[in-house]
């Protein structure tokens, strides 16, 4: 069986999002199977029109620092987040959106991309995917 | 037996290394693909995937001007 990587997104950071985004492409790259688990603030951005949303975690300046650090990341020729969520798709990923914080948060399902979304869950699901994972990560 | 051939010049980290797992993928058992690129974590890391997934690398070449060149095949 091939090794895994089940990784929680629980910042909404864009910089958090693209960290998570780009180890899951990397490891379904590198022949893995890896998951996505969009928890709390890492969920708002699983919203329509949410992806690309997320301040900078640092310096953020109110948005002064994210359109810096974005226009820095457009000249080095840096994905989107969206073609990296395509890509993380093609590629067999899978991404799994915290039901629990869809309550608390008051977030409904028609409010979220359900085209990109494998399964409404909670922690029994991603621990059942971790279990066997050989990376898992927190970010 | 196809050959596909792909071209990531100027792209960055993980784009070759996704996009050669995309045309690996579609590639069929015996066809060969051919990446062309210029990030140079790529040039080590492509061949690390192909090796990490069984398959067989062909060639890695440096040419000119930073461009490196590796066959693969599925």
């Amino acid at each position: 069986m091939a090794s895994k990587a089940a990784i929680i997104v629980h910042s909404g950071d864009m910089d958090k999002v693209y960290s998570a985004l780009i180890l899951g492409n990397g490891a379904l790259s590198m022949g893995m199977e890896a998951s996505l688990f969009f928890t709390f603030w890492g969920l708002q951005r699983l919203k329509k029109g949410g992806l690309e949303k997320g301040p900078l975690s640092k310096m953020n300046m109110l948005g002064l620092g994210k359109w810096m650090i974005k226009r820095k990341m457009k000249q080095a020729r840096v994905a989107s987040l969206e073609k990296l969520m395509q890509d993380f798709k093609e590629l067999g990923g899978k991404i799994l959106a915290c039901d629990m914080t869809m309550d608390i948060m008051g977030v409904k399902r028609e409010d979220l991309r359900d085209d990109l979304i494998s399964d409404y869950c909670g922690v029994g699901t991603y621990m059942n995917e971790a279990k066997d994972a050989t990376v898992t990560l927190f970010i | 037996m196809a050959e596909i051939k792909i071209d990531c010049s100027g792209e960055t980290c993980p784009v070759p290394l996704v996009e050669t797992r995309k045309a690996l993928r579609k590639a069929k058992e015996g066809d060969i693909v051919e990446v062309i690129g210029t990030h140079p974590s790529s040039k080590k890391e492509i061949p690390m995937a192909v090796k990490a997934m069984g398959l067989e690398l062909l060639e890695v070449r440096e040419e000119k001007g930073g461009v490196w060149k590796i066959r693969i095949r599925r």
